[in-house]
């Protein structure tokens, strides 16, 4: 379908009924509809449509706010101290302000994907034009669930996908107006709102990734996708090595295309950090990994690259000064993050290439990707001659380094995890570098250990130094981004998912900062993979749970495949690619139960809380990004998990699981109020460690529809994992037995008593045909 | 994590409600006693936290044996108390324990009636700090009580920034107070 501009303008015309002179008729958008599908109650919804769904979800799950910060200095009357049951000056309380900074930062987060997306569609646009057709994916009829869904349009081309941006940047500005001093003042209001800045959040990366899959001949839903690698070792430093920093595609695509083009690719090292190495790889598998968000200091310190392009998202704002450091350019290619960077855009090539060459210039801001291209790799060509025999740590002797260290613990102070770097530098200086190189793997590599040194010591390159030998060995197989789910495999795995025979769907997303490092994730992934969940991984986790090698030296990529199905480790990409996993979980709803997908937001949102045991996990959330993601899963009925930086956010959407009435739900089939349990219990969910995170994502993947072996089979895993890592059966299975079938053949004894031990009754749990909405309801007794 | 270096986080800058520093162990021990309906609750990190005891999962079962506070383990820690034969320990996760302890209509870990004072030890810094803070904003009328060697300042009352071994002095003697039968 496309939305149109109509007009109509009559200068003269003449009838027997009259003459007409200078009519003008216009209409703003009319449909070209060849959809059959009837529209759903909710198309192009506006910050207050979903409010009732978003109250009936929070009144169950209710906000436990943590205040990172007792004031508000967001306008002039402030400071306004909110500590307790005080109020600011606008009259806002504690309550609210909290929930309105948890809105702030899902509008940037969803901002800063439609920003990406507006890039690439205009990009794209520009390259091919508008009537390109969306391809997908494999198999797939259903090419955009999250457009169908919130927009209530078919996408065919890159124009439609127009429409469904100019929506979400329209419903963005709505949004942040709310947070101005004066507007919103009620916190499940704001609530609510960020839930929709959420959703709009995954409009934005859907456009984003089928726009690029679609024209860049990215992965279309192949699940045995090739392997590519991920790691230092993956590159080889001994040719000129160009390392592309963030999120947005286009300039990395340039600089491949203009390798291949000049027949250059097999003597030039291109590689990625973060989401932007995920989608090189998409494009070329020849392009390299270099690893995760975290690894940019550590990668940069260490010599390796001679040239630095950044595009936008999550890249270092001080890769300038570092980049200096090593004498390495930079070219900045996107104007959201100029670095103060001269706009080079129209001149000459040669020139900038002349200019960064000889350092002239430290770096440019090129806002062409086909000149960024051609620069990058002229460029990179006559910089790596200059720095023969110089790619190396700036630093040699650590022991000498760390005789300055006054042992003050300011770095320990600063460090996100508190690691002891002072005992670590304390054996440095015996010679001793064991200590420090075993916090490499700890690192989340943010640095702030070096501003609080009094004395500047370079302590993360003395981490990576220290580990150096194993660190620029290291290099895993990753097999590279799939993109979408593909509509077949949904109809095979559906039903086993909606009656709980494939006990759940995990998602492990987002960032790098890991309270105990990266190995966690592999961790946490394996143990689920094990148990024949699907397991879905995208971003700086994807990475991540490459880089654990068994004792035969195989990880997980390599062990599992890569389909959707019990079992399978699917790699669906980027950032943007986290549409897809949301994605699915519509999809599901809509090809496997047949539940009308156009406009029709709550239907869809109300089987998946009911039905489908996704749960996300974002061991290592750290940015506004992804707070708008988890945002977006939580409207749509999927429960986050986080790790326990993650009660940074400020708020979590907890479950009472024994308050009954929370738990109270419709029985679609005669419209009966029944009881079904705590399932799940949490909708957003901060764990103190992987083993409790774990035990948790075992227990929220339990939905009202599961069927009594379904149950079972959940059941087993979580009572198996709660004896593991806490020793005892859990506490509260008679909130989850809803009948003597439900127990698990192997456990009947161990729960049976327990249940006894509880005053567990045979079915007061109920197992309707669940559902939140009374209009769902089809017979009433 | 190392017992030998300052702890604490940059984010121990406090809001303009900040916790008052415990004066002494006999202090500390004293305003646990005189709570009607006290909370210990024992965080992760407490077996790398070195005490006299051996470790604070260590201390914490010696507290258990006075009955006077009931003891919660969070994470996944109860499991190492049950490996030492503590299994009067109760077991709640971090989030699920902040939610309750702010709802003034929760009557516990044992059904008997809502706490009147939480006491945290062993936790994530960061992660006790917003929890703290939550229940500073939250649940005014909760004392609370941070034991790590390191200021909380949204607690109701926190120990200062201290020497491990003048911590361990002042966990140990608070510990035997706990500790001993009534």
């Amino acid at each position: 379908m496309s939305k149109r501009d109509l007009k109509l303008k009559v200068d003269e015309f003449s009838s027997p009924l009259g003459k007409i002179k200078g009519l003008e008729i216009e209409i703003g958008k009319i449909y070209a509809e060849d959809w059959d599908e009837p529209m759903g109650p909710t198309p192009w919804p506006t910050i207050g449509t979903l409010r009732e769904w978003d109250r009936r979800l929070l009144k169950r799950y209710k906000p436990f706010y943590m205040p990172f910060c007792d004031l508000c200095c967001l306008c002039t009357f402030g400071k306004c101290d909110l500590t307790g049951d005080k109020k600011g000056a606008c009259g806002l309380n504690m309550a609210a302000q909290q929930s309105r900074i948890v809105l702030i930062a899902a509008c940037i987060g969803a901002s800063t994907h439609t920003a990406h997306a507006r890039h690439m569609l205009d990009h794209l646009i520009e390259e091919y034009g508008r009537d390109i057709p969306l391809d997908v994916a494999l198999n797939t009829n259903v090419e955009a669930p999250n457009i169908r869904l919130v927009c209530g349009i078919r996408p065919k081309t890159l124009k439609d996908l127009e429409d469904a941006l100019d929506y979400v940047e329209t419903q963005i500005v709505q949004l942040v107006a709310a947070t101005h001093t004066g507007q919103e003042g009620d916190n499940i209001d704001f609530e609510s709102k960020a839930f929709h800045a959420g959703m709009l959040d995954h409009v934005a990366m859907e456009v984003a990734d089928i726009s690029q899959i679609s024209t860049l001949g990215l992965p279309k839903g192949e699940p045995e996708t090739s392997l590519t690698d991920l790691g230092y070792g993956a590159i080889d430093a001994s040719k000129p090595v160009i390392m592309c920093i963030g999120h947005n595609v286009l300039p990395s695509v340039d600089i491949i295309d203009y390798l291949m083009g000049n027949d250059l690719f097999g003597q030039i090292e291109v590689g990625g950090l973060c989401c932007t190495a995920h989608d090189m790889s998409r494009y070329d598998k020849r392009a390299k990994i270099i690893g995760p968000i975290s690894w940019q200091l550590r990668f940069i310190r260490a010599g390796i690259p001679d040239l630095i392009v950044v595009d936008e998202q999550c890249i270092r704002t001080d890769v300038l000064q570092e980049a200096k450091a090593i004498g390495v350019p930079v070219i900045a290619t996107s104007e959201k993050s100029c670095l103060g960077l001269q706009d080079r855009t129209g001149d000459d090539p040669e020139k900038i290439v002349e200019d960064l060459s000889t350092g002239k210039s430290e770096g440019v801001l090129i806002i062409n990707p086909r000149k960024v291209g051609e620069v990058a790799v002229k460029t990179v060509i006559n910089v790596s001659k200059q720095r023969q025999g110089k790619k190396a740590f700036l630093i040699e002797d650590i022991s000498k380094l760390a005789k300055s260290c006054r042992a003050c613990g300011e770095c320990v102070r600063a460090c996100p995890n508190n690691l002891p770097i002072v005992d670590a530098m304390k054996a440095a200086k015996e010679g001793d570098y064991s200590q420090l190189a075993s916090l490499y793997d700890l690192c989340v590599g943010c640095g702030r250990c070096e501003s609080a040194c009094p004395v500047n010591l370079p302590i993360i390159s003395m981490i990576t130094k220290a580990d150096e030998k194993a660190a620029i060995m290291e290099k895993y197989p990753i097999r590279v981004g799939r993109g979408a789910i593909q509509d077949v495999e949904i109809r095979e795995v559906g039903s086993p998912i909606v009656f709980g025979e494939i006990p759940g769907v995990i998602a492990m997303v987002g960032c790098a900062n890991y309270p105990a490092g990266g190995g966690d994730v592999a961790r946490i992934a394996e143990e689920f993979l094990k148990r024949r969940f699907i397991v879905v991984a995208s971003g700086c986790s994807a990475m991540n749970i490459a880089m654990t090698k068994d004792e035969e030296g195989l990880n997980l990529y390599q062990k599992y495949p890569g389909n959707f199905d019990a079992g399978g480790l699917v790699n669906v990409g980027s950032c943007v690619s986290n549409s897809h996993i949301t994605g699915a979980a519509i999809k599901i709803a809509n090809i496997f139960a047949k539940r009308p997908l156009r406009g029709n937001y709550e239907e869809i949102a109300d089987y998946i809380l009911n039905r489908v045991g996704a749960v996300g996990i974002a061991w290592g959330a750290m940015s506004q990004k992804a707070a708008s993601i988890a945002a977006g899963c939580w409207r749509l009925g999927i429960p986050v998990v986080v790790g326990p930086h993650g009660a940074k956010y400020r708020r979590m959407l907890l479950g009472r699981k024994e308050n009954e009435e929370d738990w109270k739900i419709f029985n679609a089939r005669d419209g009966q109020e029944v009881y079904v349990g705590p399932a799940p219990e949490h909708l957003f969910y901060a764990a103190e460690t992987a083993e409790e995170a774990i035990v948790m994502t075992a227990k929220l993947v339990m939905r009202p529809n599961d069927t009594n072996k379904g149950r079972a089979v959940k059941l087993s895993h979580y009572i198996d994992l709660h004896q593991r890592y806490y020793g005892s059966m859990p506490d509260d299975l008679q909130l989850y037995v809803r009948r003597l079938q439900d127990i698990p053949f192997t456990m009947r004894d161990e729960v049976t008593k327990v249940l006894q031990d509880s005053g567990w009754v045979e079915d007061r749990i109920a197992s309707p045909d669940p559902t939140l909405l009374d209009r769902l309801v089809r017979r009433r007794q | 994590m190392s017992g030998k270096m300052i702890l604490g986080q940059t984010a121990e800058i406090p809001g303009p409600k900040k916790a008052l520093i415990l004066p002494s162990a006999e202090v500390a021990a004293t305003m646990i006693k005189k709570a009607k309906r006290p909370l210990l609750v024992v965080g992760s990190e407490a077996t790398k936290i070195t005490t006299k005891d051996g470790d604070l999962v260590d201390s914490a079962i010696r507290v258990m044996k006075g009955h006077k506070i009931a003891v919660v383990a969070t994470a996944h820690l109860a499991g190492e108390f049950r490996k030492r034969k503590a299994d009067g320990v109760f077991s709640m996760p971090l989030m699920n324990l902040g939610d309750r302890l702010r709802d003034t209509k929760w009557t516990g870990l044992d059904g008997k009636g809502r706490y009147d004072l939480a006491v945290f030890v062993g936790l994530p810094y960061y992660l006790e700090w917003l929890v703290l803070s939550g229940l500073k904003n939250f649940a005014g009328d909760l004392k609370t009580i941070s034991l790590d060697r390191t200021y909380q300042p949204n607690a109701g009352w926190s120990m200062g920034l201290m020497v491990e071994k003048e911590w361990k002095e002042v966990m140990d003697k608070i510990v035997s107070s706990l500790g001993e039968a009534s």
